[in-house]
């Protein structure tokens, strides 16, 4: 791993000035951005932690819905988010494994966007708010392609709120070494219908399933997609599972979403 | 290089480090505290687990100026004050929990943080719990018996043997 | 009761106190004044022509102490294939040179060209990234299909070698006529063509190498992660660097697991004592995971086709197989013999068939080498074997159990000659497949069945029953087989003054366990209480020249040897207490941990015994020497021969394709158990690992031999929800014959014989399930794979 100096600022006012450095990186709980700079694939001169910045941990409902801060580990939404939103602390639960989830933060997954992390599909599924230092971005513009997010250049993600749903569940499929979704399928009803939002299969990234989710907002019933198809050009194939494999992993654990959902 | 100070194991301690200096690196150069191991670079086998205030980590995937004033345990801290083998290690050998020797202090961690959290886990709850933790040796089976073990379950029935 | 102590017991390992309290000594753990960093500059491509090295980019960076190349080795020997193989025609194996660092060409990707030493770790890992940068590689197109590297002699691995063959073996070549003739004429004729997956051994522990070099003395010492020190020592002396054996030290301390990957003598082992020497600093080098992934010897990677000739009733008639198995880049030190003398031997199984014939051809890939894994060929024929009978009883209609058990061998026909070679000293197939049925209530599984079905799962049944060859080997057979080496072991039993003992022994324990259970057999062999011996071992400078573990061999070889130490001791006993108790030799008896007169109430202890041999002031020095020190050398007459039936169970999820082992049932005959603890715990291990390969584990190059599985985050290590606890049996024990411990070996039972347990169970699912168009799967049956072919 290269050299770089390490800045651990109290506050985001703080962070944010600190990432003004040339070279400086956000480093939240560094569960995927370590491993990738020990194998020298990222190189910050300045690393700033955000994991000293209280104002941006914690779980509470506020306007909006269910706000957690963008530094909290997924360890504790998944202790404290289960009251209002037990289908998102159940996601939190299956991140990683319990040591990854005591540093693993929903900001660092967001602002990562592996296409195989569990976050993205909740939030998407969610049409949650990414707040960021600078503004709110609306789910549906924030994911922009695998790695891609609209985050500009030193902005930094503060929290998310999640409008509470009537009714969710998320299915993983865990790829066999990774332990990162092969496939996962989170499944939100609200009043105004249900969002359906896929990660770990696409080629393009967390992605909502536009007809499931107009044959659920009809009849939330696993039966109700039965007669759809997933169009499996646009998956990934990798040794893991083929496009033709990930896209039947779409539809069966959509199913079994609806299912568990209730 | 910059001091970084933690409390590791019930005593103060402090060592020089650069900002690329992991926890597992400050604990095993740094302090002479080998029995954290290093198994892998990517966060995947779990034999370098310690609990930074209380919570289990994977100590080769954390910077040590992050932890900067946390309190550390690891497996050297894991005994009991005469000496003698703690409840969990002590379940280990009973129930033949390790072989080679090598993931078994992240294993020991992680079993100490998963009772900590639920003192008398099933057998799938064990399993899931330890799914950061590669073991090559046991096939896992005395692993989980010894965990049970741990919590105060009969584990004589578990399997046919 | 089971007993408490000695033979027998479940004694708890004495090792594991170190171990659970972080105090162990592993390589990597040692902290040795004035000692600096060793990183090696590794290809990034699979094949290409070193055009240059960029050393100079490394000069003057901070702390670089020392570069080396190809070059500076290229006057010294290569690492040795340590077997001989002939192919069909009578000519030997092609042998290419292997040497300390890549000469000339690099052959795979992680092959080592240029190594650095610095200060610290960082420097050296940054000058290594520096040179990496600077050097010119000119690429070249890479071998990696097999069936393509025999068929292309344009592209070569080796440029002398121009069909990337090692060799084309035949076993045994004067039974192919008649072997081709039976298949030709009999009624029903099964064929299989399957893959046996790659493999990366994984010990936990990656490889790390310290040298030191002593110039007052001229002395060398490598701390290395090894099986067998003496041997590794001979490799790095002898054979590479040209250093007297005598002036170099090997020790292999704490080893955190080896599975095979840790028998063989690496480059990194000669570099850090050439190093060392040339710095009078003492050098020291781990490997990251990655390097792991990339060099460690991998293992199988056959690809077969196996054909199984029977009658309509399902009768065995003959075996025919052939087998491409890659062999990677360079030969490793035992990977000539794992394809052949460790595979085709076993090609009978534990079955009464006249008529095998097994064709190996051995081909070079721009991959990394393939050597010796948990059961190393043993596995390869296991599977191929128990795969095809399944695939018979299919075609045929009959049941797998029926048809296992009428062509097992039974009881009345040891010792055995088998048609592929080796003669089994003993065995009952019989008692442990009943057995194994036994455990898995065989009768009760259509009810289980039907209660997985509720549930939306299918559910399958799989059976293998398997045999091996180990207690690797006796040195006369493995000679005639090419060996060249011999494959006694070695123990010396130190009785001290006090009357506790240190037994030095060759066996080298990474995980087995031997402090604890070789006490435990001194223990009872002499009277003594456990605690009174320390067992030695892991350092060349104090133990015998013995060979090692791997090949379930410690016990059956090494413990030999140390039983016939101890016997030896026991006669130096009874001359001292003959002497001490003025009677004659020939009437002293040895027990309960006492010389005693025949007939008399007059006795000795063992303690009054030792002390008198080294305060030996009245002794009759022309017939009694002081001292009470013995070392034995064994060289077993054949190998050993366990065996055993397993039983799998699974559940498939339709939707998904994903396998559950829902339950594993072992019934093995291990012959005499000294430790049923250690023994169980050989045996989940096995089968674990055999899981792995069965469900999860695949080594992927792509097209360019780039390594697609080089970390834990594509190679699937099994993990402990992938497994359930095992139903494990050794109570069916006949005895080996030729071993006073009667002793067979336990270490590669579950990997061998659990791999084609969970492929037939899973086979036996989706048939069951009606996808009756699923008649095999190669491994690793993932998820995918396993929907793909139910959707087919």
């Amino acid at each position: 791993m290269h050299n770089f100096d390490f800045v651990k600022p109290a506050s985001i006012a703080d962070a944010v000035k600190a990432m003004g450095h040339d070279g400086a990186q956000a480093l939240s709980g560094g569960q995927t951005l370590i491993p990738t700079m020990k194998q020298r694939l990222a190189a910050p001169t300045v690393l700033v932690s955000l994991t000293g910045i209280s104002e941006m941990k914690g779980v509470c409902m506020g306007e909006g819905g269910l706000h957690i801060g963008a530094a909290t580990p997924h360890a504790v939404v998944a202790a404290e988010a289960g009251a209002v939103y037990p289908a998102l602390a159940a996601l939190a639960a299956g991140i990683g494994d319990p040591a990854v989830r005591s540093k693993g933060t929903i900001g660092g997954s967001l602002a990562n966007n592996d296409p195989a992390a569990c976050y993205p599909s909740a939030v998407l599924a969610s049409g949650a708010t990414v707040v960021t230092n600078r503004r709110k971005i609306a789910a549906d513009d924030y994911f922009q392609g695998m790695f891609t997010t609209a985050l500009d250049e030193g902005e930094i993600i503060t929290e998310v709120v999640f409008p509470i749903p009537q009714k969710a569940a998320y299915v993983k499929f865990n790829q066999p070494a990774s332990r990162f979704a092969l496939t996962g399928v989170f499944v939100a009803k609200y009043p105004g219908g249900v969002r359906v939002a896929v990660t770990g299969a696409s080629a393009s990234g967390v992605f909502r399933w536009a007809e499931a989710e107009a044959a659920l907002s009809a009849n939330f019933a696993a039966g109700a997609i039965a007669g759809l198809t997933v169009d499996a050009s646009g998956m990934i194939g990798d040794l893991h599972g083929t496009q033709a494999y990930r896209a039947n992993l779409v539809k069966v654990l959509t199913g079994r979403a609806v299912t568990a959902a209730g | 290089m910059t001091k970084v100070s933690m409390t590791v194991n019930g005593r103060a301690v402090s060592a020089e480090t650069e900002g690329r200096t992991l926890l597992s690196a400050y604990l095993r150069e740094g302090l002479r505290l080998t029995g954290t191991h290093v198994g892998c670079d990517t966060s995947q086998c779990g034999a370098c687990v310690v609990h930074v205030d209380g919570k289990p980590v994977k100590s080769c995937t954390v910077f040590a100026q992050d932890v900067a004033g946390a309190d550390v345990r690891t497996i050297e801290g894991m005994a009991n004050a005469d000496g003698s083998l703690g409840v969990i290690q002590q379940a280990f050998q009973d129930h033949h929990g390790l072989q080679c020797g090598f993931c078994t202090p992240g294993m020991v961690m992680s079993a100490a943080a998963l009772l900590a959290e639920n003192p008398k886990p099933t057998e799938h709850e064990v399993r899931h719990y330890l799914e950061g933790n590669i073991c090559r040796c046991t096939g896992y089976h005395n692993i989980v018996k010894a965990v049970m073990a741990a919590s105060g379950q009969d584990v004589s029935a578990l399997a046919a043997e | 009761m089971p007993k408490d102590h000695g033979i027998g017991a479940s004694s708890k390992r004495r090792e594991d106190v170190r171990f659970l309290t972080g105090k162990g000594t592993y390589t990597d753990d040692m902290n040795i004044a004035g000692q600096t960093y060793a990183v090696m500059v590794r290809s990034s491509v699979a094949h290409g022509r070193i055009v240059s090295v960029g050393t100079s980019a490394a000069e003057g960076m901070p702390g670089v102490l020392a570069v080396f190349t190809g070059e500076d080795f290229a006057a010294v020997g290569g690492n040795p294939a340590g077997w001989l193989i002939n192919s069909r025609d009578g000519t030997p194996m092609r042998e290419p040179k292997r040497p300390v660092l890549a000469h000339g060409k690099v052959r795979h990707v992680g092959d080592a060209y240029a190594a650095v030493i610095a200060e610290t770790y960082q420097q050296a890992k940054d000058a290594a990234q520096a040179i990496a940068d600077a050097s010119v590689i000119e690429e070249l197109p890479a071998v990696v299909n097999m069936a393509e590297a025999v068929a292309n002699a344009s592209n070569r691995v080796h440029d002398e070698i121009p069909d990337n063959l090692c060799f084309d073996w035949g076993w045994i070549e004067d039974n192919r006529a008649k072997v081709d003739a039976a298949i030709k004429s009999a009624p029903h004729v099964t064929t299989l063509e399957l893959v046996n997956n790659r493999l990366v051994p994984n010990a936990m522990e990656p490889r790390a190498s310290i040298g030191e070099y002593f110039p007052g003395t001229g002395d060398y010492k490598l701390t290395t992660t090894s099986q067998n020190p003496h041997l590794t020592r001979l490799l790095v002396a002898a054979f590479v660097m040209g250093i007297p054996e005598n002036k170099l030290q090997v020790v292999a301390p704490d080893v955190g697991g080896g599975f095979g990957s840790k028998i063989y003598h690496y480059g990194e082992e000669a570099l850090v004592l050439a190093a060392a020497k040339k710095l009078a600093r003492p050098v020291r080098w781990t490997a990251e995971r990655s390097e792991s992934f990339l060099t460690d010897a991998h293992g199988r990677d056959h690809v077969t086709k196996i054909e199984l000739a029977s009658d309509k009733e399902g009768n065995f008639i003959a075996f025919r197989t052939e087998t491409l198995a890659n062999v990677g880049a360079y030969l490793s030190n035992f990977s000539t013999a794992t394809p052949t003398f460790l595979h085709g031997t076993l090609m009978s199984g534990p079955y009464k068939v006249p008529n095998v014939y097994v064709n190996v051809k051995t081909v070079f890939t721009n991959t990394a080498p393939v050597d010796a894994y948990r059961g190393a060929g043993r596995p390869e024929a296991t599977y191929s074997l128990e795969r095809v009978i399944d695939k018979m009883c299919r075609e045929l209609g009959l049941d797998p159990f029926e048809v296992r058990r009428k062509n097992l061998l039974t009881p009345d026909q040891f010792p055995y000659q088998s048609p592929v070679g080796l003669m089994y000293d003993t065995g009952n197939y019989q008692a442990t497949l009943d057995k194994v049925c036994e455990m898995a209530d065989v009768a009760g599984f259509e009810k289980r069945r039907a209660a997985s079905a509720a549930k939306g799962k299918l559910r399958g049944m799989g059976l293998s029953t398997w045999i091996e060859a180990c207690g690797i080997a006796p040195s006369n057979l493995v000679g005639v087989l090419g060996s060249r080496v011999g494959l006694y072991d070695a123990a010396t039993v130190r009785v001290n003054a006090t009357g506790n003992l240190s037994v030095m022994v060759g066996a080298h324990s990474h995980g087995q366990g031997h402090e604890t259970v070789f006490a435990q057999i001194v223990a009872d062999k002499l009277g003594v209480p456990e605690s009174s011996v320390e067992i030695v071992h892991g350092d060349t400078a104090r133990i015998p020249f013995g060979m090692g573990s791997y090949g379930s061999r410690s016990l059956a070889v090494c413990g030999t040897a140390m039983d016939k130490a101890l016997d030896k001791i026991i006669a130096k006993g009874k001359k001292i207490a003959a002497h001490m108790l003025e009677a004659a030799e020939g009437d002293i008896t040895f027990g309960d941990g006492k010389f005693s007169v025949a007939g008399t109430d007059k006795a000795k202890t063992f303690g009054e015994i030792a002390f008198s041999a080294y305060v030996p002031h009245n002794y009759p020095l022309e017939t009694l020497e002081p001292g009470l020190e013995e070392t034995a050398f064994y060289d077993p007459a054949n190998f050993t021969y366990p065996a055993g039936a397993y039983i799998c169970e699974v559940e498939v999820d339709e939707g998904t394709g994903k396998v559950d082992v829902v339950a594993f049932h072992c019934a093995d005959d291990f012959g005499n158990i000294m430790n049923p603890m250690i023994v169980e715990g050989q045996v989940h291990g096995g089968v674990g690992q055999g899981i792995g390969q069965a469900l999860c584990e695949f080594t992927t190059y792509d097209e360019n031999g780039q390594l697609l599985t080089g970390s834990y985050m594509d190679y699937a290590m099994p993990r402990a929800e992938d497994v359930p606890f095992y139903n494990v049996d050794y109570s069916c024990q006949t005895p080996c014959t030729h071993n006073p411990l009667g002793v067979k070996g336990c270490g590669e039972a579950g990997a061998i014989g659990s791999p084609p347990a969970v492929v037939n169970a899973v086979i036996d699912a989706l048939q069951r399930g009606g996808h009756t168009h699923v008649t095999h799967i190669d491994m690793p049956v993932s998820p995918s794979r396993v929907w793909t072919a139910m959707n087919a």
